[in-house]
């Protein structure tokens, strides 16, 4: 008996040593020091990939760019273009072809240097029909890039590109496009190393090995050090970069972080810098204890709802009106969504690029039962039943119901709410089925046109089988245009067919509200949400 | 024994097979597809893709491929995380979800163990009330709340373990605390029924009336029998634990396999969600399999009938 107790209290020893021995790791890991201008990200999600040619999304856009760099590279604060692998560049009388001379000293991450071909490369693949690029149209600004991405031109040869040597660049544009340069900073324009893609599958092969860890070679910033899925990217500097001398972090650290909760423990507790979101609840918490580190940054996206236009009572354009005018957006912003969004009366973003629609849905609840009587609905009598689609989320839901009792309140109709899951949403909107469906639209590019073109006739991203030819005819017209403020006048007016259509009712103009500890220096919030981490540093206070 | 183990085996087989096809069709079912975006992709692109991942092909003819490719332990490329392959996915999720597995069925077994035997030996007193109301709760309060509520506690307030993350073993005691916690409960409420049972038995009447002491009957003699109903929940709770929780896994940002299931689910990932059931379903079996085997161990009447 003794023996056995005495093994016990040994045993007891032993797992007392093992929890000391536990604590000591802990409170050493503890207290190794953070090192020096590490960036700790909260990053949204778990990225498709790293390959610029066949990625879509804003976690994608923030890893490709510290990896890669364009032709040219915005400006945080002004959204300017500036110089990056182009030196400089220059644009003939018509706006329709662009000389990109580039630096020689820029070079890629394995030490060589990045050339006019490595442009065109890139250019060549993403459009090759075979690779399937999503994105693939954000270059069909380019003389028959789009012949060449359907197909209908197997020559890359007659694509508005070339390589005049190995430092120039010239291309040729469809049309004037004042956003061209703007656009350089999207990853569907950035090179890639041949060597590195054909030493892995062919030009046009997706999802090969060679964006991994230790393959990947970019022209960016950074390169890639570590890639552990649903873990953590670590991007650390590139001595080979062009301007390595001005680039101050040593490392990045990417975390996929889709609980909103979590992200922002983390961020309280010191294990991010940045954070991609913040819960809607902390909004007014952070609002009124924590100003210094919650950012509200205007944001190129608006939030509204689509009307499906062959769907009765929605074929006809009162009622359609009606419904937007009925929306007290103001009520909305103040009252439900509480991130500094704005009201939203226009589909583009007020001043994007210097565009502004002056014509806009506003809240008129008058003019809005005049509609529904003329259109033999008085006080909302015989008014078919309505369904209001949103995809899962518990703001979505919110933002429903809110407008959901404006509707009854000022209309006297009632609407039933629908959710469904993401993909269940997107295949019913893309089928037409459904009446009225939440959506978003976020800006690709600095220009009232990636607004617009949404709704061109059996566009990609229409999805309310609305179609008007003199929209479509303005629009034409204006991409034909090189004169901004000629094309500005174009544009507001088709946008103003579009808004007295109603094929969708706007409700908001998004913002992005995020955390960012005080430490992280040179930082610009911007609308296009476009983070440079070459001109980012770290400071901590009180160093 | 062998040949009872062996049989099993064989079995497995055809479940396999029925779960894989079962899968396969229903996944297809399911509206909207793995390309769908808010921004629609061209036509031209979508045939591309498509063709990629063979999706344009006939569906008997998916089907024949894929079971092809199975057969090789190939289980495709997956559609969402396109860099790598389901195998390689799960081959990084796995070990993860088995640590964190095996440390929270530490920590239910160290706890709900201890709780049932204590409460066992003295029933209907506080000694088996306290642990038995505690274990009710754990019951309760569901991993969302309980893990969320650790880290309020031991991160943000005292600031002793960090939130997120799955580096060192500072990570590792808050998960798998929130993910035993539940398990523990269930164990102590078992594990008392069946100790409670057994101690009502002849044989340990006797054990007493021999002279032994209490502690020794209670575990040399009654633990054996009164784990029965413990072991046959471990089965399918330890096949549970080590696939992952979606749940912690989510809470503290952990890289296992739970996140990438049901991220593949939402991401309508046709292959990756194909080969996690079909990893599931084999470990399930295999789990289910090992307790059998464990329980004809424990009591010989078992035994004999096998």
């Amino acid at each position: 008996m003794d023996g056995v107790d005495k093994s016990v209290w040994d045993h007891g020893q032993a797992l007392v040593w093992a929890v000391l021995a536990l604590l000591g790791l802990v409170a050493l890991i503890g207290c190794v020091a953070r090192d020096e201008q590490a960036l700790r990200v909260g990053n949204g999600t778990e990225p498709q990939g790293l390959d610029p040619h066949t990625v879509s999304g804003v976690p994608e856009h923030r890893l490709t760019s510290t990896l890669f760099e364009g032709l040219v590279d915005l400006d945080c604060e002004t959204l300017r273009p500036i110089p990056a692998v182009a030196e400089s560049w220059s644009v003939s009388e018509d706006g329709t072809v662009y000389t990109f001379h580039l630096r020689p000293n820029a070079s890629w991450s394995n030490g060589d240097p990045v050339t006019a071909q490595d442009f065109t490369y890139a250019w060549q693949r993403i459009l090759t029909p075979a690779l399937g690029s999503e994105y693939a149209y954000m270059l069909h600004c380019m003389k028959n890039a789009k012949d060449f991405n359907e197909g209908r031109i197997r020559d890359f040869g007659q694509v508005g590109v070339k390589a005049i040597d190995d430092h120039t660049i010239e291309v040729e544009l469809e049309h004037p496009t004042p956003y061209f340069l703007s656009m350089q900073n999207h990853w569907t324009w950035f090179p890639v190393h041949r060597a590195t893609i054909e030493r892995f599958g062919r030009m046009d092969e997706r999802n090969t090995k060679w964006t991994r860890p230790g393959n990947l070679v970019g022209n960016g910033a950074f390169v890639l050090k570590r890639w552990i899925p649903n873990n953590v990217i670590e991007v650390v500097k590139n001595e080979q970069y062009w301007n390595a001398a001005n680039v101050r972090l040593n490392r990045i650290l990417f975390y996929p972080t889709d609980n909103l909760l979590t992200e922002e423990h983390s961020f309280r507790t010191g294990l991010l810098h940045l954070t991609e979101n913040v819960p809607i609840t902390k909004v007014p918490v952070y609002r009124r204890d924590h100003p210094d580190v919650l950012q509200i940054d205007p944001y190129l996206g608006t939030y509204f709802y689509r009307i499906n236009v062959t769907r009765a009572p929605f074929t006809d354009v009162r009622v359609r009106r009606a419904f937007a005018m009925a929306v007290d957006r103001e009520a909305i912003t103040r009252n439900v969504v509480m991130g500094g969004q704005r009201p939203a009366g226009t589909f583009t973003v007020p001043d994007t690029a210097g565009y502004t629609c002056d014509t806009g849905i506003d809240y008129d609840v008058e003019q809005a039962r005049r509609l529904l009587a003329e259109a033999g609905y008085p006080e909302g009598l015989g008014l078919p039943p309505v369904e209001l689609l949103y995809n899962t989320s518990e703001n979505h839901k919110l933002i429903a119901e809110a407008i959901q009792q404006m509707w009854k309140r000022d209309l006297n109709v009632e609407v039933s709410l629908v959710n469904q899951d993401w993909k269940v949403y997107l295949a019913s909107q893309k089928n037409l089925d459904y009446q009225i469906a939440r959506a978003s639209w976020i800006g690709d590019y600095l220009d009232p046109n990636t607004f617009l073109e949404c709704f061109l006739t059996g566009g990609g991203h229409n999805n309310t089988g609305w179609s008007n030819k003199a929209y479509d005819d303005l629009l034409a017209e204006a991409a034909r245009t090189a004169d901004q403020r000629r094309r500005f006048d174009l544009m507001r007016r088709a946008e103003g067919i579009l808004l007295g259509d109603a094929p969708i009712i706007p409700i908001f103009y998004y913002t992005r509200v995020y955390l960012k500890s005080p430490a992280v220096k040179g930082w610009h919030g911007n609308l296009l949400g476009y983070i440079s981490f070459k001109t980012l540093y770290l400071e901590e206070p009180g160093t | 024994m062998i040949r009872l183990i062996a049989l099993r085996i064989l079995e497995m087989i055809p479940i396999l097979w029925i779960i894989v096809t079962l899968v396969f069709f229903t996944i297809r079912l399911a509206p909207g597809g793995p390309f769908d975006a808010e921004r629609n992709v061209s036509p031209e692109v979508l045939e591309s893709l498509n063709a990629y991942y063979h999706l344009d092909a006939p569906l008997y003819r998916q089907y024949l491929d894929y079971m092809r490719d199975l057969v090789h332990g190939d289980l495709g490329p997956s559609f969402k995380n396109a860099s790598w392959s389901v195998n390689e996915l799960i081959a990084l999720g796995s070990p993860v979800s088995f640590e964190l597995g095996i440390y929270a069925l530490a920590v239910a077994l160290l706890i709900g163990l201890t709780a049932g035997i204590i409460a066992s030996m003295k029933p209907n007193t506080a000694q088996d009330h306290i642990p038995m109301s505690l274990a009710m709760l754990g019951i309760c309060v569901p991993t969302f709340v309980l893990g969320p509520l650790l880290a309020l506690v031991f991160s943000l307030w005292l600031g002793w373990l960090p939130v997120a993350g799955w580096e060192g073993p500072q990570h590792k005691i808050l998960p798998s605390m929130t993910l035993g916690a539940a398990y523990a409960a269930y164990i102590a409420r078992l594990t008392r029924g069946g100790m409670l049972e057994i101690l009502a038995q002849d044989f340990i009447r006797t054990a007493r009336a021999k002279g032994l002491s209490r502690a020794r009957v209670v575990l040399r003699h009654a633990l054996r029998g009164g784990l029965q109903p413990v072991v046959s929940f471990l089965g399918p709770a330890v096949a549970g634990l080590l696939t992952g929780s979606f749940v912690v896994e989510t809470i503290f940002q952990i890289p296992g396999l739970g996140r990438f299931f049901v991220q593949a689910a939402f991401n309508r990932d046709y292959t990756m969600i194909m080969g996690m059931v079909l990893f599931y379903a084999v470990l399930i079996l295999c789990f289910n399999l090992a307790v059998d085997v464990i329980q004809a161990w424990l009591d010989p009447r078992l035994r004999r009938q096998g």
